[in-house]
């Protein structure tokens, strides 16, 4: 039974717009408290070691200062796990983690008190560097957040030995940092046993669980508010380190603490997507189709925790072939613990796969978007289930048209030309969630529902979604979001955040509007049908490289996605263009640059980690195709968050190997890589 | 140690005259002195344009600024904007979590008022080029750019 549309599919602007634009829309570090402190971090300068000594005796004189909390002092968390574990002892794993929390009376007061501590270390050597052939490769029992690590069907090494044209080559990505523009905050106070925390978060009720269980308590006694979040691209789905330290700083104080991470330090403690080493084998047929696929993966974790992304999982399910290899391995390094970034996994796994895709089309003399084609499969390779819906083809084609695709390459006085293509696809998952309705005496009606808006919308949608299922308009609706009190709900991730709240939302409606009941709360499953849902896209690319100085500049880039129902254009499309242009900068900007002889990353603040400015993006755009998938949601829809992102890289490469005709398979792909390679 | 200054300035058309730490950025006066906290931080270094405010009629990163160094200035802020380009941006939905619009409106207005000074054929490669301090990570900028076109 899918909703009526009336109000979905309408391009309505946000909610909380005009908040957005008069500067009312308040975010976690703003919220006005009694006896307010402020707190920063101290961090680790080494990356290996035990701290040996602590003096925070000048700290602690200096005016303004409240506390200085270190392991010493702060108190045991038994329960308190992996990053978690702040302050629990004196071991440091990596640079830049929290070795101690200063409180003090303003900000100036606690950011000057942080260099009158002196903090001793005990070092050891330290290892940062990924190598394929690291020593400490492991093998993970699941890669995130569990799928199997390795996949093996048929004999790839004979489909290869056999195949027509095959290739094998490695691609490596960088670690890439999320970096939402509105650094990791947090404002905490304790009464009464119980813990509140403004916060910048992905999922209220999720933090709410994870922080309780740190500290020990029933989850009612932690309430986490996120009424407004400037972005989180998967950095503020799980809690960070420095909201337990905030909750411990107010503890320690008993007084409100409010802790705003800084730019700099955000790239040791909020998480960043894992550098990846991936080889590629591919074999087809004299028609291109593709009779091996063989996806080997070398990552890292720490020695934190582990985070084993799931990198080539996308690669069992895009392409039909009867032999299929896809292996997972981890190296154990002494840095921060890698985490969730826009569509870990499908993300750098469809940068590589889809520049193989293309380096094997070139090598069968077959055009990529054909080759593609050729290798769409009927069903899931790997789960024999049939695809809810699948039109990866209709995108390619008709986005190929749209786009005027006639790749070749051509100079323009010394310009050189190229254009590149690549698939998108990502999962379209429906998670668990509660959702709570109330019809008000004024005739309006109240829908809570414990999801966060991050910038995708979905506060807007979400309203749209209740006055379809109360065949209500609009503005009857109130729709309240971002606290853990709304009930169970699931983090906005994984590109299941309105699917699932949306789900909970349409129950919680319907039955209200069916029962004649005041008020209702519902809860709603996730989606099992025994089908493989994903949403598809093809990405166009056209660049145009300097001859004399390799300078990359995309000239034009345009998404055509199929994605289900689209319901609310507007907001969609900013997802869709949005993930494309963090694909642009992972594809020509983007690197954290490890620091092997000091043990961080170098380039920790946004003048050197080069995120995409307004110049980068010239002519992008996206649009979608009319789907609707009766699988998934209640709404038609699939989620829309991370597609973007997936395979924007791979296009970008393969244009400016078209424009070239040189390939630089380490990305980013800089001048400084480029250029040699022209000079030739 | 903390050394205390008076500043005295306009914020807003309001005239404000207080104590401060002579450690304290404008950016830090305006959010957790003056409670107005549509400014934001992004990055306290001058690298990102959250903090971007209008100084004497020009656009300022606002964390760069100490606050006893806008004494006698006139601030405005986005509590203070009054521009069709805020409507543009809510219609054009030029942002996504909203964090950098502060920052991309008082540049935005500082972008028009400029244009206009130096009498510049202002077109999309302009705007790009002149709105390029001000990042936007959700990626709305195709958006930001349309909403400035809008008000031209």
């Amino acid at each position: 039974m899918s909703v009526s549309a009336r109000v979905l599919g309408t391009p309505v602007d946000r909610l909380e717009g005009r908040d957005k634009v008069q500067g009312k829309a308040r975010y976690a570090y703003e919220y006005p408290l009694d006896r307010l402190a402020y707190g920063t971090l101290l961090v680790a300068t080494v990356a290996k070691g035990r701290i040996r000594s602590i003096d925070a005796r000048d700290a602690l004189a200096a005016e303004g200062v409240l506390a200085v909390l270190t392991w010493e002092s702060a108190p045991k968390l038994p329960k308190a796990e992996g990053e978690l574990a702040v302050l629990q002892g004196d071991r440091v794993s990596y640079r830049g983690q929290i070795v101690g929390v200063v409180i003090a009376e303003s900000y100036e007061a606690a950011r000057h008190a942080e260099r009158l501590v002196r903090v001793d270390y005990d070092v050891e050597q330290h290892d940062v560097t990924l190598r394929a052939d690291h020593p400490t490769l492991y093998r993970p029992d699941k890669v995130n957040p569990s799928f199997p690590t390795d996949t093996e069907e048929g004999d790839v090494e004979r489909a290869l030995r056999e195949a027509a044209h095959a290739i094998d080559l490695t691609y490596t990505t960088p670690a890439y940092h999320n970096n939402a523009m509105e650094p990791h905050a947090t404002t905490a106070f304790w009464q009464e046993g119980r813990l509140t925390l403004y916060d910048s978060n992905q999922g209220a009720y999720a933090y709410s669980e994870t922080i309780a269980q740190t500290f020990d308590i029933p989850r009612e006694r932690v309430r986490v508010i996120a009424r407004h979040v400037g972005g989180g691209f998967g950095s503020k789905g799980t809690p960070r380190p420095h909201v337990i330290a905030t909750a411990l700083a107010a503890h320690h104080v008993l007084r409100p603490v409010k802790l705003a991470v800084t730019r700099q330090q955000m790239f040791a403690l909020t998480g960043y997507r894992t550098p990846t080493i991936q080889r590629l084998q591919l074999g087809c047929d004299a028609d291109g189709k593709l009779t091996a696929i063989a996806h080997d993966v070398v990552e890292q974790t720490s020695t934190v925790d582990e985070f084993a992304e799931q990198t080539a999982v996308v690669t069992r399910m895009l392409y039909a072939s009867p032999n299929r290899r896809t292996t997972h391995r981890l190296a154990r390094l002494d840095v921060p613990t890698p985490s969730w970034m826009r569509a870990p996994g499908e993300c750098p796994g469809m940068y590589a796969l889809e520049s193989a895709i293309d380096e094997l089309a070139r090598a069968a003399g077959i055009d990529p978007v054909d080759l593609r084609v050729r290798n769409d499969p009927e069903i899931d390779p790997e789960s024999g289930h049939r695809f809810s819906t699948r039109n990866l083809v209709a995108c390619l084609r008709e986005g190929a048209e749209r786009f005027g695709w006639s790749p070749g390459g051509r100079r323009e006085g010394r310009t050189l030309v190229g254009m590149g293509v690549a698939a998108s696809t990502y999962p379209a998952r429906r998670r668990p969630s509660q959702a709570s309705a109330r019809r008000e005496d004024d005739g309006t009606f109240t829908v809570r529902v414990g999801a966060v808006d991050i910038g995708t919308g979905a506060r807007t949608v979400l309203a749209q979604v209740a006055a379809d299922a109360l065949e209500v308009p609009l503005e009857q609706v109130r729709i309240e979001i971002g606290d853990s009190d709304f009930g169970q709900a699931p983090v906005a991730g994984g590109s299941a955040g309105t699917s699932s709240w949306g789900a909970a939302v349409v129950k919680a409606c319907r039955t209200l509007r069916v029962s004649g009941e005041d008020e209702v709360h519902v809860e709603t499953g996730q989606a099992d049908e025994p089908l493989a849902k994903h949403g598809f896209g093809a990405q166009f690319v056209e660049v145009r490289v300097d001859v004399d100085t390799a300078e990359i500049r995309v000239a034009r880039a345009f998404g055509l996605f199929a994605c289900g129902r689209i319901l609310n254009p507007k907001t969609a499309r900013s997802q869709f263009v949005g993930g494309m242009t963090m694909g642009l900068g992972m594809a020509l900007l983007e690197e954290s640059r490890v620091d092997a002889q000091f043990g961080g990353f170098v380039n920790h603040d946004l003048a050197q980690y080069h995120v995409p400015v307004n110049a980068d993006v010239a002519e992008l755009d996206a649009d979608w195709l009319d789907e609707e998938d009766p699988h998934v949601n209640p709404m038609g829809a699939k989620g829309i968050g991370e597609i973007g992102i997936v395979g924007t890289a791979a296009a970008v490469a393969n244009a400016v190997f078209d424009a070239t005709g040189v390939r630089v398979r380490d990305l980013p792909i800089t001048p400084e890589r480029l250029l040699p390679l022209l000079r030739k | 140690m903390a050394e205390l200054h008076p500043v005295s300035l306009t914020v807003n058309g309001d005239e404000h005259s207080l104590v401060v730490d002579t450690r304290t950025s404008l950016l830090d006066l305006l959010r957790e002195h003056l409670g107005l906290t549509g400014s934001k931080k992004g990055c306290d270094h001058g690298q990102c344009g959250a903090c971007t405010v209008l100084l004497d009629g020009r656009r300022a990163n606002a964390c760069l600024v100490l606050a006893v160094a806008a004494d006698g200035c006139d601030v405005v802020s986005v509590e203070g904007l009054e521009h069709p380009l805020q409507d543009a941006f809510v219609e054009r939905d030029a942002f996504q979590c909203g964090y950098c619009t502060p920052g991309q409106l008082c540049s935005a207005v500082g972008l028009i008022e400029e244009a206009e000074r130096e009498g510049a054929h202002v077109d999309g490669t302009y705007v790009r080029e002149r709105m390029s301090g001000n990042i936007c990570r959700c990626g709305a900028y195709p958006n930001i750019v349309a909403a400035i076109e809008d008000v031209l």
